[in-house]
């Protein structure tokens, strides 16, 4: 009963997103309000059904249904139940319906919140996110519907897959949903200034507390993909450039360079155009992303299950949703002119430099990513775009963005940079510099040039961050929301770089074979096997082996590394054995059994690699901060657009 | 036919651990040379890794190959044309440099290039713009 | 009203993107075509299954055309086409040389009593290095070696005898079968 009416309510939901879009869209373009208001309505109406459709799967979940496919493949008997909530979103159908729900949310904050929008504006928005709503549910009640029935019902599922089961990665996928779902709103946001044709820049200062909310979800996401990555899949790693998560750090990079941009069109009514695309292409690469890992074009460790099937319906989604937009840029945006002007070395001359960089960045990673499928289409043969090439080009624009980011903070809007702001910046960049020389030689033993590098640009954005709160507290300027969000954003970009060029630079791995008894030594840390014993869990069996770690002669730990076989059957699963210090991870993971007592462990020693998640949590952090800037929360008289207004020759 | 069937029984074991127990490397330095060779190329049956990543027979098999041509005194080149001789260059992670992949290996300084240009090109006209109407710059309210 | 290239930029690129997807929606992205196509077969000489004292080389069948079959008892694939090698075998237009990949010598053994013999002879290759030789990356595979030894055609995965007439019959003659 309930999966039917979860199945219902679903196709409700799809009838509501259709009437919001027709009575938003419509009642903007005949200016008739009580279409605009069914709209808004329609609005509450898709949330309330996609939430109970939601709720009826998750009740199915929990229930323990096996009559519902969906449930039978991916849960069974055994799993705790906090990890058959999250199974709800472990495959492609739910995870459909995640983005769905996260997409009636958004749109529900979205319409609640913008009273102080002018009216067929506001409907133009919510009309677009309502066809976008129409594109997702469709898909999920053509091809794949989270509810259908499987007769006879199993007696038991598969189970989710033990790679799953874990805290981390359970949370993972609706954080990072709502970034990637979050996007739409400036993406709507831009395509109703498109398509209304304005010219002044008030929707910049709307669109940016929407755009930094999302995108801050997604540092998140991301963030916990990485950090589960390096204690569950057992070898250390923390980024692989798979195309997976290159589709999720893509829209990642537009949504930093739109934010950056949306700065300059608030602040001057500058980079019209170039905001609008980037607020386009963000969400773009959003839904590109979701046509990667569900399609079969690319091989990824991360792919749902795959359907080319599905990826027809998707592409064609993705192409009229992108084309549209596309085309409606090409149309409305070369009337956006403005006449303002800047100096060299102002603020927005280095966030255009610093947007070009991230831009380059973006087109990196989406030629190499999708380069083996150029070469296939084009039957040039079969190639592979792997790390190896990802980490040395990365650092092209990287390694220049890191640099002109310390100085952008403080160079003024308009005007050139003061000196002394000059001075202050120099004798930051040079203690960088120096201290990162003597802190590679003293702490680590060694010189090396990129690293050198790497923890100089560390040191340099982190110093040039706070300067820029010492100099206000000196000058007793306040510290408003932006400002200071901006400051711990960009420190945290600071401590990331920190960590990756500590961790790339001096970690060391090491396999070896042990008996109980015998040790190896890692970087001055002793790993002695003492312990291995059998460990029953809710539903899985487990070797465990107790690891001392020592230094010096003192125990600094006992590490816990085991390997699982889950109950539902399946590959073995490594846990790693983690301690986390100020410094430095220690890493213990069980490998095989060789016989005769001997075990393969892998033993790892990981310098500052907690950094690079810290440093992640500072950016999300930053942003958030900056989104509740007081000035959002006002309603805003924007007297950039004032000025603009009178200064084109107006609207339509 | 889905390519996953085909693989058989062979374990696409992407969580199991790869460790090679046939010992490191005397030489830190072979040792290294080792870790970079075997991260460069790719796991053929796996879903994405490299050989140095995934626990599958064929990988450990690919890796005992590469741990054998270096004993044998081959070189990087030697053994990656070994690779490529038997599967293509589709078992490299690291893409050859060839006519097909200028356009990829280029693209770095390309993009950047093309990058700075155009933001030297709007600079400018932004600088022009300044220094035509400097007057216009002092009107426009401060915002912070 | 003229719209400047710059704005029509974005449209275009992502039209080519959309073309690229809409062939990559056809293609098999980890379907590897073999390096050794055109090349000659590479060579071995391996322990014969049944008779370790005796050698199965990639000689044995030089100046004629012939089948190697790459198979492990562990294998599904293998299981499956099972039926169909032995039609093939039962057409007697190639010999088909069988190549024991990575797996236990009387597990083979038997299998091939229970299940019918298909092959001429059978290479035991316990270590996979003659595997990796050939750029064997997953079983079944099959290979077509004309009577000179270059090796014609390759098919990835379960043989159907619908394969075996598209891709490999029509081979057969200018190949040189005996």
């Amino acid at each position: 009963m309930i999966p039917e009416l979860g199945h219902f309510t679903l196709i409700l939901a799809l009838l509501l997103a259709i009437a919001q879009a027709v009575f938003s869209l419509g009642g903007a373009a005949r200016r008739h309000a009580g279409w605009m208001a069914a709209g808004r309505s329609a609005v509450v109406g898709q949330f309330v059904f996609v939430a109970l459709s939601f709720a009826a799967l998750t009740y199915a979940f929990v229930q323990r249904d096996f009559s519902v496919l969906y449930v039978a493949t991916n849960s069974n008997s055994e799993l705790p139940t906090f990890y058959r909530v999250a199974a709800v979103w472990g495959a492609h159908e739910g995870s459909l319906l995640l983005w769905s729900l996260s997409l009636a949310i958004w749109s529900l904050a979205a319409t609640a919140l913008s009273g102080s929008l002018d009216l067929p504006f506001r409907s133009r928005v919510i009309g677009i996110l309502g066809l976008i709503s129409i594109g997702f549910l469709l898909f999920m009640l053509t091809t794949s519907n989270p509810f259908e029935r499987l007769v006879p019902a199993a007696s038991d599922g598969n189970d989710l897959n033990p790679l799953l089961q874990d805290f981390a990665l359970a949370i993972h996928p609706p954080i990072l949903y709502m970034g990637y779902v979050g996007f739409a709103v400036a993406f709507a946001f831009a395509c109703a200034t498109l398509l209304e044709g304005r010219l002044d820049a008030a929707w910049a200062r709307w669109t940016r507390p929407w755009t930094l909310a999302a995108w801050l979800c997604l540092t998140i996401g991301i963030a916990l993909g990485s950090w589960w990555a390096y204690y569950e899949l057992g070898w250390g790693g923390w980024w692989f450039w798979d195309p997976v998560e290159n589709a999720s750090f893509m829209p990642w990079l537009a949504g930093t360079a739109l934010i950056h941009s949306l700065a300059v069109t608030e602040k001057r009514g500058l980079f019209k155009s170039w905001t609008l695309l980037l607020a386009v292409t963000a969400f773009s690469l959003s839904l590109l992303g979701t046509f990667l890992v569900r399609s079969g074009v690319l091989i990824s460790v991360h792919a749902f299950a795959t359907d080319p099937a599905r990826g027809i319906f998707i592409l064609g989604f993705l192409t009229a949703v992108i084309g549209g937009a596309l085309l409606l840029y090409a149309w409305r945006a070369p009337q956006l002119k403005s006449s303002a002007g800047f100096e060299v070395t102002s603020r927005e001359s280095f966030l255009l430099f610093n947007n070009a960089f991230l831009v380059a960045a973006l087109g990196l990673i989406l030629l190499g990513t999708l380069y083996p499928l150029f070469m296939d289409a084009l039957e040039l043969g079969k190639i592979s775009v792997g790390p190896p090439y990802f980490e040395l080009v990365f650092l092209v624009p990287m390694l220049p963005l890191l640099a002109l980011l310390g100085v952008g903070m403080h160079a003024a809007w308009k005007r050139g940079l003061l000196s002394g702001a000059r001075n202050r910046l120099l004798a930051i960049g040079g203690t960088a510099l120096v201290v990162s020389l003597v802190a590679g030689a003293a702490v680590y033993g060694e010189i090396r040039p990129l690293t050198t590098i790497g923890f100089a640009l560390a040191l340099w954005v982190m110093g040039s961050s706070l300067a820029i709160l010492v100099a206000r507290l000196r000058a007793r300027l306040p510290i408003p929301g932006a400002v200071l969000g901006m400051v711990i954003a960009h420190f945290g970009v600071g401590v990331s770089t920190l960590g990756i060029t500590g961790v790339q630079s001096f970690k060391i791995e090491k396999d070896v074979a042990l008996a109980v008894g015998e040790a190896a030594t890692v970087a001055d840390y002793d790993f002695r096997l003492t312990a291995l014993r059998d460990v029953k869990g809710p539903n899985f069996l487990a070797v465990e082996a107790d690891v001392v770690v020592s230094r010096a002669g003192q125990q600094v730990t006992i590490l816990h590394p085991q390997k699982r076989l889950y109950n539902s059957g399946g590959n073995p699963m490594t846990e790693a054995g983690i301690e986390v210090g100020a410094g430095r991870d220690l890493f213990a993971a069980l490998g095989d059994d060789l016989g005769q007592g001997r075990w393969s462990l892998r033993l790892q020693y990981k310098p500052l690699i907690r950094y690079i998640w810290l440093g992640a949590l500072l950016i999300a952090l930053g942003g958030g901060i900056a989104a509740f800037d007081r000035r959002y929360r006002r309603r805003a008289e924007s007297t950039v657009a004032a000025t603009e207004a009178a200064a084109t020759t107006g609207r339509r | 036919m889905r390519f996953a069937v085909l693989i058989g029984g062979l374990l696409l074991a992407a969580q199991a651990l790869a460790i090679d127990t046939g010992g490191a490397f005397e030489d830190p330095a072979e040792q290294e040379r080792y870790e970079r060779l075997i991260r460069d190329l790719r796991c053929l049956v796996c879903q994405n890794q490299s050989i140095a990543d995934s626990n599958a027979t064929l990988a450990s098999d690919l890796r005992r190959e590469v741990r054998e041509l270096m004993i044998a005194g081959q070189s990087d080149d030697q053994i990656r044309v070994f690779m490529t001789d038997r599967y293509g260059d589709f078992v490299l992670y690291r893409p050859p440099v060839k006519p097909r992949t200028w356009l990829l290996w280029s693209a770095p300084v390309l993009l950047l290039l093309g990058g700075i240009g155009i933001a030297v090109f709007v600079v400018a006209r932004r600088v022009r713009a300044a220094q035509a109407n400097p007057a216009a710059l002092d009107e426009e309210p401060e915002q912070r | 009203m003229k719209i400047p290239v710059r704005f029509v930029v974005p449209a275009i690129v992502f039209a080519a993107l959309v073309g690229f997807f809409i062939v990559g929606l056809r293609l098999n992205p980890g379907e590897i075509q073999s390096p050794l196509i055109g090349k000659p077969a590479p060579a071995f000489s391996l322990e014969s299954l049944g008779d370790p004292s005796s050698k199965v080389s990639s000689t044995d069948f030089s100046g004629q055309a012939w089948l190697l079959n790459v198979w492990a008892t562990w294998c599904a694939g293998c299981r499956q086409e099972h039926e169909t090698l032995l039609a093939i075998a039962r057409e007697n237009r190639v010999p088909m040389l069988g190549l024991n990949w990575r797996d236990d010598r009387a597990l083979a053994s038997r299998w091939l009593a229970q299940l019918g013999n298909p092959y001429v002879s059978v290479a035991f290759d316990p270590e996979g290095r003659t595997a990796i030789d050939w750029g064997v990356y997953g079983a079944p595979e099959t290979f077509l070696i004309a009577a000179d030894g270059t090796v014609l055609q390759k098919h990835i995965g379960t043989m159907s005898l619908a394969v075996w007439e598209r891709d490999f019959v029509p081979l057969l003659a200018p190949a040189g079968e005996g």
